[in-house]
């Protein structure tokens, strides 16, 4: 018993220093050689070297020029990136459905011409809170909004849409997807 | 369903199985002590262990010395993971200084990551130090997938010897799963995920500006840092704008490989594999899903390459196959319908080319609907738990299938080692029954089932289910148990019961809805998974030093083959059967009743 103790708790901290110290530090040190753009945090720089958000990490966006991410249920604000959250919200809650009303109607709002149905992923929050992305029908549905706050042909949005789209992985894992971050900084740039 | 959702479900599984019996050969090797390509650079490490533990690696245990020896290593990580949690805001790599953990979330914490169940109360990156996440729990993300290794390789010993009181060396089998097994794949798949952009760093978090100021209402504090009221008694709100943003960031990659391989799935932040830095890309999703079958896939072979008779191996993984691929089939469609409410709406819930449709409430887009679903009947199956969306949004049905998964006793490959340790129970329970049909003494793999290892055998299959049923219905009998649920109606009752079968069969996953950080939660969920940890493995040791002292019966006329398809259905039966006959009156009150009221509404 007293060997079985003593083996137990040089045992523990031998593999403790080799797991939980060692192995991390080395996966440390590998990445930052490796890929230290995308093992600090995907950041993007502006043209001057000024950060100016992550690739992977959401923004929240409400005016009428922006293209608008997902809902987002952190809190104590939306796109809140230091404490990630879904909204957990059952699937038939009531408080699930008046939130889907209420972003409909804001997106109604904004542009009242369009009468297009209204893809799934712009009216309902996502999972991390944080999603950096929408479908490219939902990038579609918002382009006669900014066009029109912009001024600008939809063409030149479409084309904008299309070189911030992703296609699936390896042409078939996951979803296309179109980052919304890196599109409203295409166009802020048009001006 | 689509047909790249077909494609991709394929691709899958086809990759999984074909990683089996490499991974399953290599594993076999490292058990038996044989050399394998890793012994140049880690037996002296190895060695090095044994002579500073004072182990001395060709000493056999008996079951008892065995089962202390697992106890009294996993004690040792509960105190230290608690430790950590609790003095973390004296200790270093703290950049964000975070206080020290509350005593029952840190117990809760603690016994969840010692018993490989990983149910996550906390929310990782307002409540973990950096030194917390690696010195507590990704330590333990090794330590306890490894003990569960061990306590499988015991028992197939058990089948293999004969005439003996021995059944190996623990600590031995804790070191060689550990260094030859788990690290190995971990650092591999930790740097791939850094590819991809899993972020791995010790520094602070990341100040960034946004682009669109963000303003929002909050309690306006005093001076003391008291929320202010006004005359009424309601918090007064102050407007506040957000003109920057916060990206937390920390060693996330090492704690995460290790997390999906070793069926652990305790997240590094609070959103797990949804967060857009845990599982960045659907290459990623990829292989964070792939490696949380992998292990337990290949362990079949493992096991049919040690008792001698790889068909053996094969007949248990086309079972739990049969029962996986059976389920994806279904939970895919349920989350592609979409959510009937919303369809009398203007939206659009259907699958194009440019978006995935579906119920997207709590899911990512990257993933959509596929590998949502996808992921959840995985993680589900095996007793992981991390998830890549929200299980508390999806559809009832599709909400009740990982419920189910999880109450079937995480024997569908389940967690590394528990996993087949699981379903090797209910091979003995099926050998029996038949045995009964057919009035011959039930064997397996040449040993005499008897009434010690049926009684052994029972007790594994029925204390989850105990556990289960039992804390759900104290926990929805009382006020604190009630207070926590979040969803109204039929749902907040799934809440529970989700808890308690994650907790009960060690997943780790949750209806994230429940507020589980509490006295009364955290309190009863640990002990939950103490007692579906160790009334599982205890048992299944007893009856590996039972076995070994058995002499091995040679096949004859009335031996039942457990290698052909007629047994691979009576096992599945069997799982079924208890599964179903166990929970079904429960599942009826939470999601089956809110699925009725759904369709209902309309």
């Amino acid at each position: 018993m007293i060997k079985s103790l003593k083996a137990a708790i040089v045992l523990f901290i031998l593999l403790s220093v080799l797991t939980g110290v060692i192995y991390p530090a080395v996966v440390t040190g590998l990445a930052q050689l490796l890929f230290s753009q995308q093992a600090n945090g995907s950041l993007i720089n502006d043209s001057s070297g000024k950060v100016t958000g992550s690739r992977l990490i959401g923004q929240s966006f409400s005016s009428p020029g922006h293209f608008w991410g997902r809902p987002s249920a952190t809190g104590p604000f939306p796109y809140n990136a230091g404490a990630s959250s879904g909204s957990n919200l059952g699937p038939t809650n009531p408080a699930l459905i008046e939130a889907v009303k209420t972003r409909i109607q804001a997106l109604k709002d904004a542009d009242p011409d369009n009468q297009a149905p209204i893809p799934v992923d712009l009216i309902t929050s996502s999972g991390s809170g944080l999603d950096p992305h929408i479908s490219p029908a939902a990038a579609e549905y918002q382009i006669s909004r900014v066009a029109k706050a912009h001024d600008v042909k939809p063409e030149i949005l479409r084309a904008l849409i299309d070189a911030n789209t992703e296609d699936r992985q390896w042409g078939f894992i996951g979803e296309p997807r179109v980052n919304v971050l890196t599109l409203n900084l295409a166009v802020d740039a048009l001006h | 369903m689509t047909s790249n959702s077909y494609f991709q479900i394929i691709v899958y599984i086809v990759t999984l199985l074909a990683l089996a019996k490499p991974l399953g050969w290599y594993m076999a090797r490292v058990y038996e002590g044989e050399s394998v390509g890793l012994n140049r650079l880690l037996a002296p490490i190895e060695t090095l262990i044994y002579r500073l533990s004072g182990v001395n690696p060709n000493e056999e245990m008996r079951w008892t010395d065995y089962a202390v020896s697992f106890l009294i290593f996993n004690l040792l990580g509960v105190l230290a993971v608690f430790a950590l949690q609790r003095l973390q805001a004296y200790l270093p790599f703290n950049p964000q200084s975070l206080p020290g953990v509350s005593s029952d979330s840190a117990f809760n914490t603690a016994v969840s990551f010692a018993t490989n169940t990983n149910w996550q109360g906390y929310s990782g990156e307002v409540t973990m130090s950096y030194l917390t996440q690696m010195l507590g729990l990704t330590v333990q993300n090794f330590v306890s997938a490894a003990a569960g290794m061990a306590t499988l390789v015991a028992l197939i010993r058990g089948f293999t010897r004969r005439n003996t009181d021995t059944i190996g060396n623990f600590w031995v089998d804790l070191t060689r799963s550990t260094l030859y097994i788990l690290m190995p794949l971990s650092l591999i798949l930790a740097l791939v995920l850094v590819g991809q952009g899993v972020v791995q760093t010790f520094s602070p978090y990341r100040s960034v500006p946004l682009i669109e100021t963000v303003s929002y209402e909050q309690p306006k504090l005093g001076a003391d840092g008291v929320a202010l009221q006004d005359a009424a008694g309601k918090p007064i709100m102050e407007s506040v704008e957000a003109k920057e943003q916060v990206i937390a960031v920390g060693p996330a990659a090492s704690q995460i490989a290790i997390k999906q391989l070793g069926t652990n799935g305790g997240g590094f932040f609070n959103v797990n594999s949804a967060h857009p830095l845990e599982n960045p890309t659907p290459l990623s999703n990829f292989l964070e899903m792939l490696s949380i079958l992998l292990i337990p896939a290949a362990l079949c072979y493992t096991f049919g390459m040690m008792v001698g008779d790889t068909r053996q191996g094969w007949a248990i993984l086309a079972a739990m196959t049969l029962i996986l691929v059976a389920l994806i089939f279904v939970e895919v469609p349920l989350e592609q319908i979409g959510n009937p409410a919303l369809a009398s709406l203007s939206v659009d819930q259907s699958a194009t080319v440019s978006q995935s449709g579906g119920n997207m409430e709590g899911k990512e887009t990257r993933f959509g609907i596929t590998n949502s679903a996808l992921w959840a009947i995985v993680t589900t199956a095996a007793s992981n738990g991390s998830v890549n969306a929200m299980h508390d949004s999806f559809t009832p049905i599709g909400g009740m299938i990982p419920m189910w998964l999880m109450q079937l006793g995480e024997v569908i490959f389940g967690g590394v080692g528990s996993g087949l340790y699981g379903m090797i129970m209910f091979a003995i329970v099926a050998v029996f029954v038949s045995g009964l049909m057919i009035g011959r003494t039930p064997e397996y793999l040449g040993k005499k089932i008897e009434a010690y290892e049926m009684k052994m055998a029972a007790i594994t299959i029925l204390i989850p289910p105990l556990v289960v049923l039992g804390g759900t219905a104290l926990a929805v009998m009382i006020d604190v148990g009630k207070a926590s649920v979040f969803n109204p109606g039929a749902h907040g009752f799934s809440e529970v019961l989700y808890a308690f079968s994650s907790a009960g069969n060690n997943n780790g996953s949750a209806f994230g809805g429940l507020s589980a950080n509490t006295p009364f939660y955290n309190s009863l969920l640990g002990v939950a998974m103490l007692f579906s940890r160790y009334w599982l493995a205890i048992p299944v040791l007893a009856i590996a030093g039972s076995l070994a002292a058995k002499k091995i019966v040679p096949v004859g006329l009335g031996t039942l083959p457990t290698h052909t398809p007629l047994f691979v259905a009576l096992l599945i039966g069997t799982v079924l059967m208890v599964g179903a006959l166990t929970f079904v009156p429960a599942l009826a009150l939470g999601p089956v009743v809110e699925h009725l009221q759904m369709i209902g509404a309309k």
